[in-house]
């Protein structure tokens, strides 16, 4: 038989249209969520009990009976700690697997791989994890802390304890230094004066003469906005050369991937940080939580701030899907956009409308025998960093990154 | 007066962790013409060695002095059978090998370590240079340091063994007439020149936060100090880290780490254009 041109894409065509059918049927029976994390590779200390806590999550709603009386469904991609392949599977999420929403994304360069497809694509999309800040884009929400909000809490308290001449080393990259910025700003505001200031590249390990400069300014109280493994040689060297007990420390990032859990006692005990969550935390949800996440993994000692967030990122989704009583994005959007709040393991965490990051609650603590002590909660702290900026009520066709200028 | 004591300190501190990083490529390399891409990843394995024994109740000075070099030699022996001596006189066939060797460590070291950082706390307690308060630990790497270049050179100098290598890197057709087998020879000199990796990393191990990855910061230090000191084996290693060590640190106190760090590169940079053969190729001729 002869097969021409025609015929033959007719004949594909109608093949293709059925190979989708089934999954048109199915996207009826179930809601579909897309997860795109790093699972594995040199993030996966994040990735991991993201995951995790997002599997978590999607098995409570489930337990409970679903959202709109379907089940969901997860759809999710390790990314392997390589940004090419956030790119190509945020595409499989939108276009092949056609998702309902997409939790995820690490590090600020992955979501801004995805970002847009997202927006393209008119998929909600959910970034759960501590940043910068300063993003303004009505398809996307954040409810992990931007440097403003953790800032602010910590700097006053840190200074109170400590004294008013502060040193700040910070990572050399767009994180670091805008939290430099935040906390020169806030160690100002409260009458303070920042003495020295510091960057360090992301490899550099070695710090002896960081801290001989560190005791020629002879400040009151150091803040370390420093990231990563090679950093984290720097609380090593400072406890090394006894200096832990001269100056107190504060950092704006150790503890996030359960860094407390590396240093040892003698070298950790006693450094200042403020974030959403604590193991430690007293609160009926977070002790529900924790025993939640130990009956499905069977250990939960790797629990930690970003995994946190991702759990109420989902909790907060599934929320509003009920409030809007449909899957349809701009419904969702809307109810999100009323303010809703859910109470997660880290406490109270309100959609904020303007900016639609996150208003939560800041906890002040102290490391403590490699556990994080609560020291105090500053309930309901505002994103003010990117309320700055950032006004989607007002401008709801904004995309933009913004650089927040001080 | 405090301030310039502790700065030295620093400085012999960064001119003594150059020399330990760059020791075991510079045998490997300096002796052997074997390009090591894995070095760092040796170094890496010496931090685990330490830090596995440590956990496992060693007492740490023998973990890293002791249980890490041999840990590492070993290692470095079976490369060296498997691998490496299939290789000798391809230089850049070594290149690509040893490449893979690397990726192949950080993939192992993250089956079994996991892909987080450890670390140990420092043995040594701080103390105090006047108002100052500086961390013990660098007067270890310090002495470490000056007794492997001391070992280097008696070795080599001084006894049976260190002449027959001597006399193998430099002509191992007339070493094998005379009846030493350079094959062996090779074999104990990679041996060596991984336990000096090991001992590197295992001695640096108490000072950083250690991931698979970590030996990717050694390596271009280690191969910038070891081509800057050109054919003599501890002459050039002494200049070089020497050099690079002071102009390092001096910029690092005057302006910042990152400056320092930039100073180093740019100064090998102008070495190297001014002499292409290394420091030694120009001084210290014939010296070891």
């Amino acid at each position: 038989m002869s097969l021409d041109r025609r015929a033959f894409l007719g004949g594909t065509a109608a093949m293709t249209g059925a190979a989708m059918l089934p999954s048109f049927a199915s996207a009826a029976e179930t809601i579909k969520l897309g997860s795109i994390l790093d699972t594995s590779g040199i993030f996966d200390a994040y990735g991991k009990p993201m995951d995790m806590a997002m599997r978590l999550a999607v098995d409570e709603v489930n337990a409970s009976g679903g959202l709109l009386g379907k089940q969901v469904e997860v759809s999710g991609y390790d990314t392997q700690s390589d940004m090419a392949l956030y790119s190509q599977y945020a595409q499989q999420l939108t276009r092949q697997d056609r998702v309902d929403v997409v939790h995820g994304g690490i590090l600020s360069a992955s979501r801004e791989a995805i970002r847009q497809t997202m927006r393209k694509t008119k998929t909600l999309y959910f970034y759960n994890v501590l940043y910068e800040g300063g993003v303004c884009d009505r398809n996307i929400f954040i409810n992990g802390v931007t440097p403003a909000q953790q800032v602010e809490a910590l700097v006053p308290y840190a200074m109170k304890k400590a004294g008013k001449k502060v040193y700040v080393l910070a990572a050399d990259y767009n994180y670091g230094q805008i939290t430099a910025r935040w906390i020169q700003k806030f160690v100002a505001d409260n009458g303070g004066e920042t003495v020295g200031l510091d960057f360090f590249p992301l490899d550099v390990s070695d710090f002896g003469s960081t801290i001989a400069k560190i005791q020629t300014a002879a400040p009151d109280l150091v803040i370390a906005p420093l990231v990563g493994g090679a950093h984290l040689s720097f609380f090593r060297q400072w406890a090394a050369a006894g200096m832990k007990d001269r100056i107190p420390l504060a950092s704006t990032t150790l503890g996030v991937g359960n860094e407390q859990l590396v240093l040892t006692p003698e070298e950790g005990n006693g450094i200042m940080v403020a974030y959403n969550y604590s193991q430690q935390l007293d609160t009926p949800a977070n002790a529900a939580f924790k025993a939640s996440w130990l009956a499905a993994f069977g250990d939960n000692s790797n629990i930690h701030e970003t995994a946190v967030s991702t759990y109420q990122g989902v909790k907060t989704w599934a929320k509003a899907v009920e409030m809007a009583g449909s899957l349809d994005r701009d419904s969702i959007i809307d109810a999100l956009e009323t303010g809703i709040s859910i109470e997660g393991p880290g406490g109270k965490v309100t959609v904020d409308p303007k900016t639609h990051h996150a208003v939560l609650d800041v906890h002040l603590m102290e490391f403590e025998d490699q556990r994080m002590k609560v020291i105090e909660t500053l309930p309901q702290r505002q994103p003010i960093d990117t309320q700055s900026v950032c006004d989607l009520a007002a401008s709801p066709n904004d995309n933009t990154q913004y650089e927040i200028q001080i | 007066m405090d301030l310039s004591v502790v700065i030295l300190v620093e400085m012999l501190y960064a001119v003594a962790s150059l020399v330990l990083i760059s020791a075991g490529l510079a045998v490997v390399f300096g002796m052997m013409k074997v390009i090591n891409l894995a070095h760092g990843e040796f170094m890496m394995m010496g931090g685990y060695a330490t830090i596995t024994a440590v956990n496992l109740g060693v007492n740490v000075f023998v973990a890293m002095l002791v249980v890490a070099p041999i840990t590492v030699g070993l290692i470095g022996l079976v490369v060296e059978r498997l691998v490496i001596r299939h290789l000798y006189g391809r230089l850049v066939d070594t290149m690509l090998a040893t490449w893979g060797l690397s990726l192949f460590f950080i993939g192992v070291a993250t089956m079994i370590f996991g892909n987080t950082t450890t670390g140990i706390s420092t043995p040594i307690p701080g103390f105090s240079i006047g108002s100052y308060q500086i961390n013990g630990y660098n007067f270890f790497i310090i002495v470490v340091a000056i007794a492997l270049v001391i070992g280097m050179l008696v070795i080599l100098k001084s006894t049976r063994a260190g002449l027959i290598a001597r006399g193998t890197m430099q002509r191992s057709d007339i070493a094998a007439a005379l009846g030493y087998s350079p094959d062996r020879i090779y074999m104990a000199t990679f041996f060596c020149g991984s336990a000096l990796s090991g001992l590197a990393g295992a001695v640096l191990a108490p000072l950083v936060g250690l991931v698979p990855t970590s030996g990717g910061a050694y390596i271009a230090k280690a191969f910038i100090t070891v081509i800057a000191g050109g054919p003599s084996l501890v002459a050039g290693l002494l200049s070089s880290a020497g050099l690079f060590g002071l102009v390092n640190q001096i910029f690092t106190f005057a302006i910042s780490p990152v400056i320092g760090e930039v100073a180093l590169l740019v100064s090998a940079v102008i070495l190297l254009r001014l002499l292409p053969q290394g420091v030694t190729g120009k001084f210290f001729k014939g010296k070891l």
